[in-house]
Formats: structure tokens, sequence, C-alpha cells
């Protein structure tokens, strides 16, 4: 066994809080992408607008800078918000919701994409039976639209998670303690950068090879009734 | 043009009524005026030339195409519309076009079953969410349907594991689980592979001979000459002809239903 110098559970907590802020963001991330995607295929001007906004600002921008730009700007904004409201008090925005926010943000701009191209790919005649039918909008959408956007999209959203978990990384430079901060923390420490990045890689390397074998159980899943076999 | 006072739909109608549909797609007039009816037990068939707006009829009495201007009731009951200016009419109540569209089965030429579920569960789907049925009832139904359009050993198959004969029968099937009051085919057997069509019109004629109310548009002259109580020849967005099969088919009045019919070229 690698001798960690008792560093082995902050790299454990790191861990952990590396995949609550991963799921925390695709959750949200999911929510924004839909969202996204729904306001690109809109009729409504505005919304296709504020959704190509969003989408071309996101993927022009490097993630780092956004994130600091949401963690410092956020911040401040929601300060002055709060003040302008008459409060004395002070707010503080917590790296944790301010990094979710911010993959999510991120995840949310680039998943608009593949749910846009999802929903473009389902043919027009499934929804016409269902309409036919007498299903409602929101029937239609759950029982059989969403289906078989998910069969569309989940390859890119896939590829989308695998970023994410690796843009994880990126919030330790808001003072979040994930895999990526505690790992730093202990090399420094010790004294020993390639150890502790080491087995930070390692366990990056864990999570995506779990996440890969999901990803193609469930691809494999939503083909059912397109695929032989 | 015949004025029908109130909501009262015209006379022989109480199965369906069209009165004066117009629809247009950007510059293209699809539709200038289009009047029908059928009663309980009809079948109305509407031939025509590709182009002559009888897909886009047909798809306008469920309102998958909303029409510009126009009436339709079915099975008596007026579909409310409100008037949008420029933009045409809408429906007036998403809840009546979702009841009304319940009660009126449609046959798509592309077939439209949902790809995602089994030739079951595309049977059971709209019994089980639109119309709240038990899941044992509408297992109950699907099982009898495919029973009758023979399909019973494919239920648990995926639509694209069909051939396209049994993608439409099972989805005559879906449509007939409503138990609608209407059914309304859009060239059911234009898709198909010549030697699959004779499957589909066995049960086309089938449905017909139990005495269900049926509009079908068709390419299939002989067979729609045989099943319908009425037929209809549209042409550029107008009935041009109308009447009992006999008249529509062998001895038309109009011109251009003869050309059209003596040309064979559907």
């Amino acid at each position: 066994m690698i001798e960690l110098h008792g560093y082995g559970p902050l790299l454990v907590d790191g861990a952990w809080l590396t995949l609550r802020v991963a799921f925390a963001s695709l959750a949200l991330g999911l929510v924004f992408g839909i969202i996204g995607a729904t306001a690109k295929l809109s009729n409504s001007v505005i919304l296709r607008g504020a959704a190509t906004g969003y989408t071309a600002i996101v993927r022009g921008l490097p993630e780092l800078v956004l994130l600091l730009i949401i963690f410092y700007g956020g911040t401040q904004l929601v300060q002055d918000i709060w003040r302008g409201l008459g409060n004395e008090s002070h707010v503080d925005i917590k790296p944790f919701i301010a990094g979710t926010f911010t993959l999510a943000f991120v995840f949310g701009a680039y998943a608009t994409e593949v749910f846009r191209g999802a929903i473009l790919a389902v043919p027009k005649g499934q929804v016409e039976a269902a309409y036919a039918v007498g299903m409602g909008r929101l029937q239609m959408f759950h029982r059989v639209m969403l289906p078989q956007v998910w069969r569309f999209a989940l390859p890119g959203l896939g590829n989308l998670w695998l970023v994410l978990l690796k843009d994880t990384s990126l919030i330790s430079v808001i003072n979040l303690n994930e895999l990526m901060y505690a790992s730093r923390a202990a090399a420094g420490k010790t004294h020993e950068p390639f150890k502790f990045y080491l087995a930070a890689a390692i366990i990056y390397l864990a999570f995506t090879i779990v996440s890969m074998i999901v990803l193609q159980y469930s691809e494999r899943r939503s083909q059912r009734g397109v695929r032989m076999g | 043009m015949t004025q029908y006072g109130g909501d009262q739909f015209p006379d022989g109608g109480n199965a369906l009524a069209v009165e004066d549909l117009h629809k247009s797609f950007g510059p293209l007039e699809v539709l200038k005026g289009v009047s029908a009816t059928a009663g309980e037990g009809d079948v109305l068939s509407i031939i025509g030339a590709s182009g002559s707006g009888k897909s886009t009829m047909l798809r306008c009495i469920n309102l998958l195409e909303v029409p510009d201007a126009g009436r339709i009731w079915v099975g008596g009951e007026l579909i409310r519309m409100k008037n949008k200016g420029r933009k045409g009419l809408a429906p007036e109540s998403a809840r009546q076009v979702d009841r009304i569209r319940s009660t009126v089965g449609m046959v798509f030429q592309g077939f439209n079953l949902w790809t995602h579920m089994t030739v079951m569960q595309n049977l059971t789907e709209a019994p089980l969410h639109v119309l709240k049925l038990s899941r044992a009832e509408a297992r109950e139904r699907a099982e009898a349907l495919l029973e009758r359009v023979g399909l019973t050993d494919k239920r648990g198959h995926y639509p694209a594991h069909l051939s396209g004969g049994q993608q439409q029968r099972a989805a005559i099937a879906r449509a007939l689980a409503m138990e609608p009051q209407l059914l309304l085919f859009d060239e059911p057997t234009s898709a198909l592979d010549p030697e699959l069509v004779g499957e589909v019109l066995k049960v086309i004629r089938d449905i017909a001979e139990e005495g269900r109310t049926m509009i079908m548009v068709t390419h299939e002259m002989a067979f729609a000459r045989e099943v319908s109580s009425k037929a209809m020849f549209l042409h550029d967005g107008r009935v041009e002809e109308e009447g009992p099969p006999a008249q529509v088919f062998d001895a038309p009045r109009s011109e251009r239903c003869r050309q059209f019919l003596a040309a064979g070229e559907f």
C-alpha cells in the first residue's frame, strides 16, 4: 500500500465532494439544457435570441474565466441586491453553490445543443400519432418525446458528463475542498506532489471508467427497438 | 353555398361534417373551400391527384392541421374555434380538441408506431393514459385486436422488427383500441411494397364491414369503389365530384375526374 502520510481521508473526502458537485451540476445542467433547447426551438424571437446568446457566450469563454466571473461577480451582485433591499448583514455564496452553478451553466449550454439536435431527430409522425390519440402537450412530451430524445441525446450527454467530471477540478481555485484541492494541499504539506497528483489521477480515472460502463449500458438500453437484438 | 343556422351540423353529417374548409401553406392555397359530410356507418373515400388537398383535408378533421377558415363537427359536436385575425383560426379549447381526438382514430401513411414501445405497449398506451382504463382492460382489448389483425405472436416485438404490412396492421389495431367513433385513413397502403398491400386492405375491409364510420384517402381505386358508401374527387383544393361510388368511379360527371381515373396514374 502506498504511504499517504495520513492524508488518505482528506483525499476520500475530496473525492466525495467532487462527486457531489458533479452530480448536482449534472442535474441542474440538464434542466438548463432542456430549457435552452426548448427556447431555441420556440417561435418566440426573444427566447431564441436569449438561448443563442447563452450558448454563444458559454462556448466562447474558457471555463476557468467563467467560473471566476460568476464566483466573484455573482457574489458581488447578490451582495448588492441584498444591500439594496435594505439589509445590513453580509451574504456569503458558498463555493459549493457557486461552483455547482457555474459548472451547470457551462454544461447546460452544451447540453442545449445536444437536446436541440435530439428533439429535431424525433420524427414528426411520432408526435402526430400522440396528438391523434388525444394526448395533451405535456403527456406527449413525457410519454413519446422524452424517451426518444434520450435515445438521441445520450451519447452526446455522456461525453459532456465525462468533461464535467474532470472540470470539477477547476473549482479548486475558489477554495472548494474537492479532490484536486485536497491533493494539492497534501502535496504541499508532504512535498510529494507526484504521489498525490497521481493518486488524484487514479481516482478521476476510476470515476471515468465507471461512468463509461454505466453509459454504455444505458445507451444499449435506450436503443431498444431500434437495433436488432 | 348553403348556410346553416347556429352550431347545427349540415344534413347527413351526424358522424362528420366539414364546411367550407380553407387552408394555405404560405403562398400555396391547398384547400379552397371544401365541404363534406358522413353519416354514421358511412365509408367515405377521398380520391384525387397528389397535391389536390385530400390529405390536408383529412388532417384538418382531427386538427393536425388547423384550417384557416371553415367549421368541423365530429359526432355532431362543433369544434370551437376562435379567430386570431391575420393568423387565421385557433382551437378555443385544447381540452375539447384532445377529447375529440380521442374519439377519432387515425391511420397514417407512414404507420407512426411509437418506436420505443413494443406492439403491445403501442396498443395499450392511449387506452391506459388517455382513456384511463385499467391495465387488465387495456391488455384484454389489445389482445383481442392483435388476434383480429393477425399479430398475436408479435405482441412483444418492436415496430422496427416488423414488416411494413405488419406495422400498418398494428397501427390500425392501435387506432381501434380507442374504440373510435370515426376512423381516418391517410393513404394507408401508399408506403407499402405491393405484395404487402393486400393484407392491410383485408383488415380495412373487415373494419368497414362491421359498420364503422371511416374517411379514407386512398389511391386504391378498385378497393375504394368496393368498400365505400360515398366517394369524393378533389381537384386543386375543391370538391370536383361527389356521390355514390358507382357514379364517381364509373360515370363521373366531371371531365377532370374522368381524366384522372382514365389516366390510372395514381
